[in-house]
This record gives C-alpha cells, sequence and structure tokens, in this order.
C-alpha cells in the first residue's frame, strides 16, 4: 500500500505538473461553449434544448486531450521499464494512471462543466447535478481513456488514434449523462441516468487496469 | 533470495529476423558477465528477456533461488539505454521515487547521493542536466535500492572517464557484497568478469 501511494503521488505530480491537464482541458471547454452558440444561433429557447448534450460532448472531447501523455512519456523515456520491474504489478501501475488522469482532467472539467452548460442555457438548479455527473462521467472517461492510450502506445499519430479508439467507447456516458441532467431539467425521472452513469465508471475502473496492463506489456515486448 | 541465474538455448526473434539462438549461460553470485556483439546483435533483446519485458521463441531462463515472477518483480534492476527520468522534476525527486518503487528508503536514496556524488546536482531539473549527469542519476537507484541482479545496457556510455571508474567501483562493490551483474557493453568494464558473445558466433 505504501508503494502505491509513493506511485501515486508521482503520477499526479506528473499529470498535474509541466503546464498540463487542468488548464488546458477547461480552456479547451470554454471554447467549445463559445464557439457553439455562435453556430447555432442566439436563440436562448433553442440553445436550452441541446445545453446538456452539447456540454457532454464538448467534455468528452476535452477529456481526450491530456490522454496521449498517459503511458507514452514513461514509455518513450524508458521510465516504463522501471515501473514494469517493481513490486506492484502493472495493473496497480495502471490503476495509479488513471486515478492521477482523473484527478488532473476529469475533476477540473467536472468544476468548469456546470458553468458551461449553464453558459449554454441549461438550468441553474440543474448545476449540482451537472458537476456530480461529470465528475463520475470524468471517472469512466480516464479509465477507457487509458486503455486507448496504452493500446496506442508507440503507434505513429497516436493521438489520433485513441481518439478513434476512445470516441465510440464514449458513448454510454455520453448517453447516461446527457439523459440524467435532460430528465432533471424537464422533470422527468432522473436517478436511473445517474446510476448507469456510475454503473458504467465503476466497471472501468475495475475491468480497464487489466486492459491497460496487458497493452502496456505488449508495447514493452 | 535469488542466488544465480541460467539461460539455456536461448533464442529471440525481432520482427521476422532471429537475432540470436541457441545462447546458454550462467551467472553466480558474485559475478560479472559482459555480453558483447556487433550492433543488433541482440544484447538489448537478451536483457530484456531476462527483465521479462520480452518473450523469447526459444529457450529457457531460470531464476535460481526464486521463481521468476518474484525475481522480476523485487530482485532485479534493468538500467536500459534510456534513463527512465522525468524532465520536469528535480533529480531528487526522481531517486527518491526509483529508490522507494524499487524498495529502498530516502535514507538509502541519500547514501547513494553520496556514492555517485549527486549533491549538486539534487535541486536541478532533470532536463537540466547533461546525459552523464542523468545517466549518474539513473544509475543511483542501484545502490538506493538493493537488489542483487543487476541487468546493465551499456550502462557506462555517456560517462566521462573519471566517472567511469567511479562506477567500476561500486560494481566491484556489488560483487562483492554476492551481487549478480549481466551487462551489455562495447568496452570492458574496470572489474574483472567473464564475457560472452552475442550474435553471428554465438
Amino acid at each position: 500500500m505504501k508503494t502505491f501511494l509513493v506511485l501515486l503521488r508521482r503520477e499526479l505530480d506528473l499529470a498535474w505538473g509541466g503546464g498540463g491537464g487542468p488548464v488546458l482541458g477547461c480552456a479547451f471547454l470554454a471554447c467549445v461553449t463559445t464557439l457553439l452558440p455562435l453556430a447555432a444561433g442566439p436563440s436562448l429557447v433553442r440553445l436550452a434544448g441541446f445545453a446538456p448534450g452539447a456540454a457532454w460532448v464538448a467534455l468528452a472531447l476535452a477529456s481526450l486531450l491530456s490522454l496521449e501523455r498517459m503511458f507514452e512519456r514513461d514509455y518513450e523515456d524508458g521510465a516504463l521499464d522501471l515501473l514494469a520491474t517493481g513490486p506492484l504489478p502493472l495493473e496497480a501501475v495502471a490503476l495509479a494512471k488513471g486515478l492521477a488522469q482523473w484527478s488532473a482532467n476529469g475533476l477540473p472539467l467536472a468544476a468548469a462543466a456546470p458553468i458551461a452548460a449553464i453558459a449554454l442555457g441549461a438550468s441553474s438548479t440543474s448545476a449540482l447535478l451537472i458537476l456530480a455527473c461529470a465528475a463520475i462521467g470524468g471517472l469512466g472517461f480516464a479509465f477507457t481513456g487509458g486503455i486507448g492510450a496504452a493500446v496506442a502506445l508507440g503507434a505513429r499519430r497516436g493521438g489520433v488514434l485513441i481518439a478513434v479508439i476512445v470516441l465510440p467507447l464514449f458513448a454510454p456516458p455520453v448517453i447516461f449523462g446527457a439523459g440524467a441532467v435532460g430528465n432533471f431539467t424537464a422533470g422527468l425521472p432522473w436517478l436511473g441516468g445517474l446510476g448507469f452513469l456510475s454503473a458504467y465508471s465503476l466497471a472501468t475502473l475495475a475491468l480497464a487496469p487489466f486492459a491497460m496492463a496487458a497493452a502496456v506489456r505488449n508495447a514493452l515486448g | 533470495m535469488l542466488t544465480g541465474l541460467a539461460i539455456e538455448g536461448l533464442a529471440v526473434e525481432r520482427g521476422a529476423r532471429r537475432l540470436f539462438e541457441g545462447v546458454s549461460l550462467t551467472l553466480a553470485r558474485g559475478e560479472l558477465l559482459t555480453l558483447t556483439g556487433a550492433n543488433g546483435a541482440g544484447k538489448t533483446s537478451l536483457l530484456r528477456a531476462v527483465a521479462g519485458f520480452l518473450r523469447p521463441q526459444a529457450g529457457d531462463i531460470r531464476f535460481e533461488g526464486q521463481d521468476a515472477e518474484d525475481a522480476r518483480a523485487e530482485s532485479l534492476h534493468y538500467l536500459g539505454h534510456q534513463d527512465g527520468l522525468k524532465p520536469a522534476r528535480t533529480a531528487w525527486e526522481e531517486l527518491c521515487f526509483q529508490a522507494q518503487w524499487c524498495g529502498g528508503t530516502r535514507e538509502s536514496a541519500k547514501a547513494a547521493v553520496e556514492a555517485l556524488a549527486l549533491q549538486p546536482l539534487l535541486d536541478l531539473e532533470i532536463r537540466k542536466l547533461s546525459a552523464g549527469q542523468r545517466r549518474r542519476v539513473a544509475l543511483a537507484r542501484l545502490i538506493a535500492a538493493p537488489r542483487p541482479l543487476w541487468l546493465l545496457d551499456e550502462p557506462m556510455a555517456p560517462l566521462d572517464a573519471e566517472r567511469r571508474s567511479g562506477f567500476g567501483a561500486l560494481m566491484a562493490q556489488h560483487l562483492q557484497g554476492s551481487g549478480l551483474i549481466l551487462a551489455a557493453a562495447h568496452d570492458p568494464f574496470p572489474v574483472p568478469g567473464r564475457t560472452v558473445q552475442i550474435g553471428a558466433s554465438a
């Protein structure tokens, strides 16, 4: 456990440091949020109709931004060799990397998501639910995205490959998350969507480290 | 406790090319075995196969006194061409992490700082160090986290003459303490040991 904490601290330090994830992700979210009304026209009623959905697509895209750094840098500078000969299995390394990705990318984006959604016309009463959904969905984005990042290791144009692998897998959280927020706004039952979203994220948390570790082993060989 | 390494009839392919086959060697406590051979002969691949990164096409790698999985998790240091250091972190942060990850402590990391004369580099970010200085920080984890088997891939390549003899002394010390060293190199080490040629004539 102590070794895992040592590893987690390093991963958090790397994910947060170096001019990285949080600022860039939130800036990207702000840009998309600004562009959408320009494209869809200024009608507030029309914007409010698709605000939750648009906010979720923006979130999913922003989650892609720092995925490439998750394994690629350790692979290129040889640190992955060190991590692979440590006392903890690569699955634990993948878990630490996923948690760090969530903390440096998912949580800051979740904090920014209600602002983006309200700016697009979502009702301010839904802010708390949007925050919760984005935080929970961000966990799923980080771990599903980690699979793509590990599979794309060593590939040319890995960043694009990650997006192509991962975006289809982002469909369930986008559907559940946007559905929950949309239903809440419309006064319909929304707990089901939130439940499915949580189930998706917990399942990726439990399963994705195994897939990431297998892909990393493959890349090391 | 790892007491020896025995490799029998090892064959490794990269892509469609067979790098070497029928390589057999043994390594006992207190021994240094240097792998030599032309560029591309497979020295690195052999070391990576021992570390468990690469699955050989034929042959057997046996760790004596410990099963392979435990040996790879607890008893060996693999130091490849790259140093495995993060450019944005300081030398001390990286050394501390590497030491603790490999089973050492902050105290043993301090001892490694002494052994490799890293004191003036500790507060500098890795990106600001020269290749030789980075290599010394990477080598420090061998001292900071005691593990019996060292797998070294051209460990002294970026070091100057003085640092080479300094690291030679650390290798000798490790061997005296019943350590094992399997290393790939073009130039001989300043420490007595056996040599095996990999590639065409192996």
